[in-house]
């Protein structure tokens, strides 16, 4: 027997794996959550027939979204992490010892638990001491929260489903006011590829520019999500993200990376020119 | 909560159309769209499904104008629902369906007593009809400008100045969820002789949900409309209209065949029957989480301080008697912007739609259809608005309502010999239109009243704000028709 996982990346494309077996399978409250097996990309966790990771992948996607704004600003004590129920960002930020607290809030316990089974190498450090889990909607959360956090990364799926509060101007601003005065805010922000993912992809590039004086957008290979081209936002009070990189101090550091490095952190914020168009649109 | 009587798993006008598709009927009649085949680009648009059953009365469907098959069964069930003596289907709107209570009661010089701040499909029906209104002056809240229910008092005075009045209605609840003491109302009418007619246009979930205030039906007033579109989950314009004890069905009906299309659409028709018995079978369940989503929203917005969302804190026995649980009224005036700049604000900045919002307050809606995540977007997009923009709110208009001083009958107003004057000019005339907000479509001036400064500053602040202003011939409203005496 043939057994595929395909997924429909826009309602004219689609995208095959070959899986060995389902491993799980269950309805939440908010998605429905598999993780299947498959010889090419190992384990892979999917939340209402979307990619959300591969055991293959997933470094990109992780290493990216956390290793460059604390390579921005190293002295980040006060990290909180939006969506992540994986634990994969999570994993990445646990590698700085100088973080004294990473909060973070996932809608989805069911994601936590089945990740935390059946994904323990990205969900290994979910038990760090110095990370608290809430269960709880991201917007609710953020909303009570004023000048606490240096670093708020937004690790959401996409926005259409339990994500889409986590795409809109009140949970921007929420952020804006939850950050210290040199906060960072860096979210996941979509693919410039196709029409259904670049219309997000652009308001909200919009929606944080009216909050962020600094507010770029960087880019990543991650071959199991949609065009493979993905894009994440750079939005911050105090720091630029290329201009106050200190090559040497993130290096001195001594952590143990396999996509980034300061080298392509430098590189990542070049867009093509269709992409630097489409953000060009809004500001 | 009444106990039904009926089947209520079944829902005739539904069942009838689905047997109608299945039987593949070739159509020699209108709509000449023949199941969309005739109008590919709504069809693409609005589905098959939907078109297919887009079709004219015939003998398997009934017809709404005279039923009496799957139609009648449908309304019978409608009626047991609501535990209502009979029902009718109404499909222009609740508007209708207040219209035909009017008309059904009521002839020309009958009084009618009524609170003033009734939507404006009531005194509509008097132009109509040509009865004469009796004003109650609602209660006001002085804190938040919004006018209230009509005190058990003021009803009786009325009835005592007017013992000739043929019926009263009643708002229950208000736009912003404000109930009178409905049954001690229907109590002192029925002893004077007087009918009493319940415009429910926001109270479809008072006869599902438990913990709700009393519905018209179950206190034995006469007449009632409810907006099945509104919170019952039916489409946009289709509503109910139920009848009491000892009013004639038949009259009634002649009554709304008077002005009611003959070509009743089924897609609303089979909305109110789908509707209904989602209602008799879950409404309870419904309607508590609707419930619980809403007393969430209030408590949390509460805690941001300086807006306020009010509920059942209000009670005082009286003038609000009780309020509608299911809604999140927040008035705004505090954080220095009108309801109306807030209003704009959400849907502009926030994608945020809510019902209205008007001088000093905002009305969200929250219904069969809602997410606790939706909830919480309009209540994070409070707290950025609060963070955002607020301000002073010195010289901020802080009154909802405008006691109206009537000259003349809305009919005799509305059709006398009038002349269109500048606003400004207007002052100390007899109004010959209406002139309203829109929402909340309840009038700051009817036909038949003295323009006064009071109405007139509101007109031009209401405008400066952003409100829709409607009713008036001229369409921008800078022109007022005035009676030429």
């Amino acid at each position: 027997m043939e057994m595929w996982y395909t997924e429909e990346q826009t309602n004219n494309v689609r995208f095959s794996i070959r899986c060995d077996k389902q491993k799980y399978s269950a309805q939440s409250d908010f998605q429905r959550i598999e993780i299947f097996s498959t010889p090419e990309f190992g384990d892979i966790l999917v939340l209402d027939d979307r990619i959300m990771l591969t055991q293959k992948d997933e470094f990109i996607y992780h290493e990216m979204i956390s290793h460059v704004p604390m390579a921005v600003n190293p002295d980040i004590k006060n990290v909180l992490v939006i969506g992540a129920g994986d634990g994969g960002t999570v994993r990445e930020l646990t590698k700085y010892k100088s973080i004294e607290k990473i909060d973070m809030v996932e809608i989805d316990r069911m994601v936590v638990d089945a990740c935390k089974e059946f994904l323990p190498t990205v969900a290994s450090k979910l038990s760090d001491p110095r990370v608290h889990i809430f269960i709880d909607d991201g917007l609710r959360f953020v909303r009570h929260v004023e000048n606490k956090y240096d670093l708020i990364i937004v690790d959401s799926t996409d926005p259409f489903g339990p994500g889409e509060g986590l795409f809109t101007t009140e949970f921007y601003g929420n952020c804006y006011k939850a950050l210290t005065s040199d906060g960072i805010l860096v979210n996941q922000h979509e693919s410039p590829f196709y029409n259904t993912y670049s219309k997000s992809m652009k308001q909200a590039h919009k929606k944080i520019l009216q909050f962020f004086p600094i507010v770029k957008v960087y880019q990543a290979h991650i071959p199991t999500y949609p065009s493979g081209h993905w894009l994440f936002g750079f939005a911050s009070k105090k720091f630029h993200p290329v201009n106050d990189l200190d090559v040497g101090k993130w290096n001195r550091l001594g952590i143990d990376t396999d996509y980034y490095n300061t080298r392509l952190h430098k590189g990542c914020f070049a867009l093509p020119t269709y992409v630097t168009k489409q953000l060009l649109e809004n500001e | 909560m009444y106990k039904m009587k009926l089947d209520q798993n079944k829902a005739p006008v539904y069942e009838a159309l689905c047997q109608y598709r299945e039987n593949r009927i070739v159509s020699f009649d209108v709509p000449g769209h023949k199941q969309g085949k005739g109008n590919p680009v709504l069809t693409e648009f609005l589905g098959k499904q939907c078109m297919s059953v887009d079709v004219n009365s015939m003998k398997p469907l009934d017809n709404l104008c005279h039923p009496v098959s799957v139609i009648k069964e449908a309304e019978e069930l409608m009626a047991d629902a609501f535990g209502a003596a009979h029902a009718f289907f109404m499909v222009n709107g609740t508007s209708s369906a207040v219209q035909a209570m009017v008309m059904s009661v009521c002839k020309r010089g009958d009084k009618i007593i009524m609170p003033r701040n009734v939507h404006r499909s009531s005194i509509n029906a008097l132009i109509v009809c040509g009865a004469v209104p009796v004003y109650v002056n609602p209660g006001v809240n002085k804190q938040l400008g919004i006018p209230l229910g009509m005190s058990v008092d003021s009803v009786k005075r009325a009835i005592k100045q007017h013992p000739d009045a043929k019926a009263i209605i009643v708002n229950n609840p208000t736009y912003y969820g404000v109930c009178s003491n409905l049954r001690e109302i229907v109590r002192i009418a029925h002893e004077a002789g007087m009918k009493v007619l319940v415009d429910e246009a926001h109270g479809t979930h008072f006869y599902f949900g438990d913990y709700m205030p009393l519905s018209a039906m179950s206190v034995g007033a006469d007449m009632a409309a409810v907006s099945m579109h509104k919170t019952g989950g039916s489409l946009t314009q289709s509503s109910a209209l139920l009848l009491g004890e000892g009013i004639s069905e038949g009259y009634v009906r002649q009554i709304i065949n008077l002005t009611q299309t003959t070509s009743a659409s089924y897609l609303l028709l089979s909305s109110l029957d789908i509707s209904r018995r989602n209602l008799a079978l879950n409404g309870k369940a419904i309607f508590e989480r609707v419930t619980t989503l809403a007393n969430y929203g209030i408590k949390e917005i509460n805690k941001l301080g300086g807006l306020y969302a009010f509920s059942r804190e209000l009670i005082n026995g009286d003038t609000v008697f009780d309020f509608d649980p299911t809604k999140i009224s927040v008035h705004t005036r505090d954080i220095g912007l009108a309801g109306i700049e807030v209003y704009d604000i959400l849907r502009d900045r926030y994608d945020i739609q809510i019902e209205f919002g008007d001088i000093g307050n905002i009305l969200a809606i929250v219904s069969v259809g809602d997410k606790i995540l939706n909830i919480e977007r309009l209540i994070s997009a409070l707290y950025e608005i609060k963070r955002l923009y607020s301000k002073s709110s010195a010289g901020m208009l802080d009154h909802e309502y405008i006691e109206p001083v009537v000259v003349c009958s809305p009919q005799e107003a509305f059709y006398s010999k009038k002349i269109q004057l500048p606003l400004k000019e207007t002052l100390g005339k007899i109004c010959a239109e209406f002139v309203m907000c829109y929402p909340p479509g309840i009038p700051i001036l009817a036909p038949g009243e003295l323009i006064t400064k009071d109405a007139l500053e509101y007109i031009i602040y209401a405008k400066a704000k952003g409100c829709n202003l409607t009713g008036a011939e001229d369409i921008n409203t800078e022109k007022i028709n005035i009676m030429v005496e």
